[in-house]
């Protein structure tokens, strides 16, 4: 049933390891991984890069890149390579050591969350009973490695671009956990690679995963909506707010550090999107029982990739949020959905009747949508605004 | 309803992303080295001189007064004034620039030179790839670069190029009437010969000052 | 007691003793840090990787940032207060660390005995530590969510009283 196509990288890796001597192989076999992760994860931020301008480019109406190679597809080389032999400045009053070591703390934390992540069938570097949590923790040493670069700087806007950013990623990530909760609860597990098993089974030819049932949407969109929020994407960019101060926490990189910031914030991306495919969207399982010949490997990557064009497509949609609606809409709107999804997922396991429980699900998970949708929407008084200090 | 805007949002930038692909009138980004925009008439970029006949060396209309120098804002223009004298446009003698240098980085295409030169000597050119991989040499525009011909003013700048042409043959014209005139009171005196005929002709920088484009 | 420990242990204290030397306050902080990363690999090096992922997502994750959001919002880490390094009362502060260290080793050095001769590390995995709360620790853990509400509960009253304030 699983065919070459499908382990081809499993079988690549033990033929690799069967050069060396016995006692070296599981080092080996580690260390191919590892390259594996190093080349895979950023050839896509080179595409995704590419995709982006091109895709905003013509949401724009414009061409987007189309000098360098043709049609344009070697531009992520050409700024590679720019990046790579542009001098690299530090402020004269910066914290030389934090402001060298953020950047690198920024891009490991970022590549260890990539250890757990199940890309295909069997295609696991370390298959690990709290693989989520792992996840996380590298996602929180994020945060620390932004404030460093931001603070190191001695730049204010850097350190209102860290601050910025910090409060953001805090407020952000209890959604963020609290959304991966209800599947944890769900599948009994905290390890992603159970929670893809789980959901890869079928019925007819349509797949379980926990997109599809009523806790599951609601946990998707959120989770959707706190990631955007936690790689700094458009609309919750404000850490970056070019308009307002220049480049936020990185304001004082350039060169090749700049692009390991950027590579950290696109690698991220890509992280938390295989997060929430694992999550949510089955992982490496094909979306349609007749499909299963199709190597697992690929659906993974061909579902982050959608992701993240849905990444591209928002920020070519949305305006920038303020920072209060930032701060109201992750405590008033996300938090409370979130806590309503946790309850809606506990009815879930515990109701066995399949119509009651879909039924009454559904009604909870639209019925508190639409009441907290009406309560933020209700419209507020607006006045002229009254400078208490300039009049 | 809670995220209605955004749905329809999303509807617009695909629809755009969309169109883009099929209308090609959406477009509207013009592929520069390819194709190019013809300039407007009144496009101003960087100033050049002009010159009259065939040779740019001999036919420049500066005198190197230095008005230009003076008043350029930013301070790009160079000049040195010769030490010998030849005759210019009207086959009177004057000085010229021995050297006439003008700064591409630092000229920010004000026109002001253009504005104070009395001599209609200098005027804004449109070329604008002014971009050189040398940085030193390359920037310092000489008076070789900067010498274009009559003609070339016309091609770019039709309009403004005839009113010059036709000021400049009007005060040819007058200066000839009063040499004539003068030539004619001193034959109809006949007092000394040869040597008045030069005097009127070295006050022409004055009247020529007032014709200057305000 | 592996190689791999000792450079933890070093790692852990040097991180510690840079915490407690250094004069920026920041540079404090991060060095805080690095200890409580060390602890964490402690924690994995001992096989206990719920509590060492707990440990870096929320000592490096929210503590570490919260004491530097403090830090941020109400001086300026520039300035090194006062003239010492020593604030005046280091005697008490010094007795104060030695008492709960003397408690904190009478404890380990009382419980080892107490303790069955384990040879082989017990696996744990995070669904056995998931039962244990819910069913054996279930008072503790409901006392620290009470704990825990009424703490957001003050926040929020905090919170609020600022904005009526500055009306
Ligand atoms: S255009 Fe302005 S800046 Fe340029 S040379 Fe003339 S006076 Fe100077
Ligand atoms: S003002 Fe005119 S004539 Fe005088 S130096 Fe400048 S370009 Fe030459």
């Amino acid at each position: 049933m699983i065919g070459k196509a499908d382990q081809i990288f499993v079988l690549l890796q033990h033929w690799i390891m069967g050069f060396f001597p016995p006692a070296w192989q599981a080092v080996v076999g580690i260390l191919l991984g590892v390259v594996a992760i190093l080349i895979v994860f950023p050839t896509l931020f080179a595409l995704s890069v590419l995709l982006e301008r091109k895709g905003l480019g013509r949401m724009q109406n414009r061409y987007g890149p189309n000098r360098v190679g043709p049609c344009g597809i070697l531009q992520p080389v050409a700024d590679a390579v720019k990046a790579l032999i542009k001098e690299d400045i530090v402020p004269f009053k910066a914290d030389a050591l934090v402001h060298f070591i953020a950047p690198l703390v920024l891009v490991v934390a970022v590549f260890m969350g990539f250890a757990v992540l199940p890309v295909g069938r069997n295609m696991v570097l370390v298959d690990m009973d709290a693989s989520l949590l792992f996840f996380f923790a590298m996602g929180a040493s994020t945060e620390l490695a932004v404030f460093m670069a931001g603070w190191s700087s001695h730049n204010k806007y850097s350190l209102l671009g860290a601050m910025r950013a910090v409060a953001q990623m805090i407020s952000y990530e209890v959604p963020l956990l609290m959304t991966t909760v209800v599947v944890v609860m769900i599948s009994g597990s905290l390890s992603l690679v159970k929670i893809v098993e789980a959901q890869n089974h079928f019925s007819g030819i349509f797949p379980h995963w926990y997109v599809f049932t009523p806790w599951g949407l609601a946990g998707f969109v959120l989770f959707l909506i706190a990631s955007m929020a936690e790689t700094n994407r458009s609309p919750f960019d404000l850490p970056e707010g070019e308009s307002e101060i220049i480049a936020g926490y990185f304001t004082e990189y350039s060169g090749f550090k700049f692009a390991l910031f950027f590579l950290g914030e696109y690698v991220g991306m890509l992280g938390i999107a295989g997060l929430g495919t694992t999550l949510f969207l089955g992982g490496w399982a094909a979306p349609f029982a007749f499909l299963n010949w199709v190597p697992s490997w690929f659906w993974f990557f061909a579902k982050i990739m959608l992701w993240i064009c849905f990444f591209i497509w928002m920020r070519g949609t949305m305006p920038r949020l303020r920072q209060d609606q930032l701060m109201n809409f992750a405590w008033k709107f996300m938090l409370p959905m979130t806590l309503i999804n946790l309850m809606v997922a506990a009815l879930w396991r515990f109701v066995d009747e399949a119509w009651l429980r879909w039924a009454v699900c559904w009604i909870i998970v639209i019925g508190a949508y639409v009441a907290m949708g009406r309560m933020g929407m209700r419209r507020k008084r607006i006045a002229p605004r009254r400078y208490r200090y300039a009049e | 309803m809670l995220g209605e805007g955004i749905l329809k949002g999303l509807a617009e930038t695909a629809k755009n992303f969309a169109g883009s692909y099929v209308s090609k009138e959406r477009l509207t980004t013009v592929q520069y080295p390819e194709e190019r925009i013809p300039t407007s008439e009144s496009a101003r970029v960087f100033p050049f001189l002009v010159y009259d006949g065939p040779d740019w060396e001999a036919g420049l209309r500066c005198v190197a007064c230095q008005i230009c120098e003076k008043e350029c804002p930013p301070k790009c223009i160079y000049i040195e004034k010769s030490k010998d004298k030849k005759p210019d446009y009207v086959g009177k003698l004057q000085i010229y620039p021995a050297r006439f240098d003008i700064d591409v980085s630092v000229c920010m295409s004000c026109q002001i030179c253009v504005e104070v030169c009395p001599f209609e000597a200098i005027k804004m050119d449109v070329e604008f790839e002014l971009s050189t991989d040398d940085r030193f040499g390359g920037l310092l525009r000489n008076r070789q670069h900067l010498a274009k011909s009559n003609e070339y003013y016309h091609q770019i700048h039709p309009t403004e190029a005839s009113e010059v042409d036709a000021r400049l043959g009007e005060e040819k014209a007058k200066l000839e009437a009063k040499a004539k005139a003068a030539a004619a009171a001193a034959a109809a005196k006949a007092a000394a010969p040869a040597a008045p005929a030069a005097k009127p002709a070295e006050s022409t920088p004055k009247p020529a000052e007032g014709t200057d484009k305000q | 007691m592996s190689f791999a420990f000792y450079l933890i242990s070093a790692l852990t204290v040097a991180g510690g003793l840079a915490a407690v030397l250094l004069r920026n306050i920041v540079h404090c902080v991060l060095a805080l840090t690095v200890a409580f990363a060390g602890l964490a690999l402690l924690f994995l090096q001992l096989d206990a990787q719920f509590a060492g992922f707990a440990q870096i997502l929320i000592y490096i994750g929210a503590v570490a940032i919260l004491v530097i959001f403090a830090i941020l919002l109400t001086r300026d880490p520039q300035v090194s207060q006062g003239k010492g390094m020593f604030s005046r009362t280091w005697v008490t502060g010094l007795l104060i660390a030695a008492a709960v260290f003397a408690v904190m080793g009478w404890a380990v050095l009382a419980s080892a005995p107490a303790l069955p001769n384990e040879t082989s590390t017990p696996s744990v995995t995070v669904l056995q530590i998931g039962d244990a709360l819910m069913s054996r620790y279930i008072l503790p853990l409901e006392i620290l969510a009470l704990l825990l509400t009424a703490a957001i509960i003050g926040a929020v009253i905090v919170a609020m009283h600022e904005k009526v304030r500055s009306k």
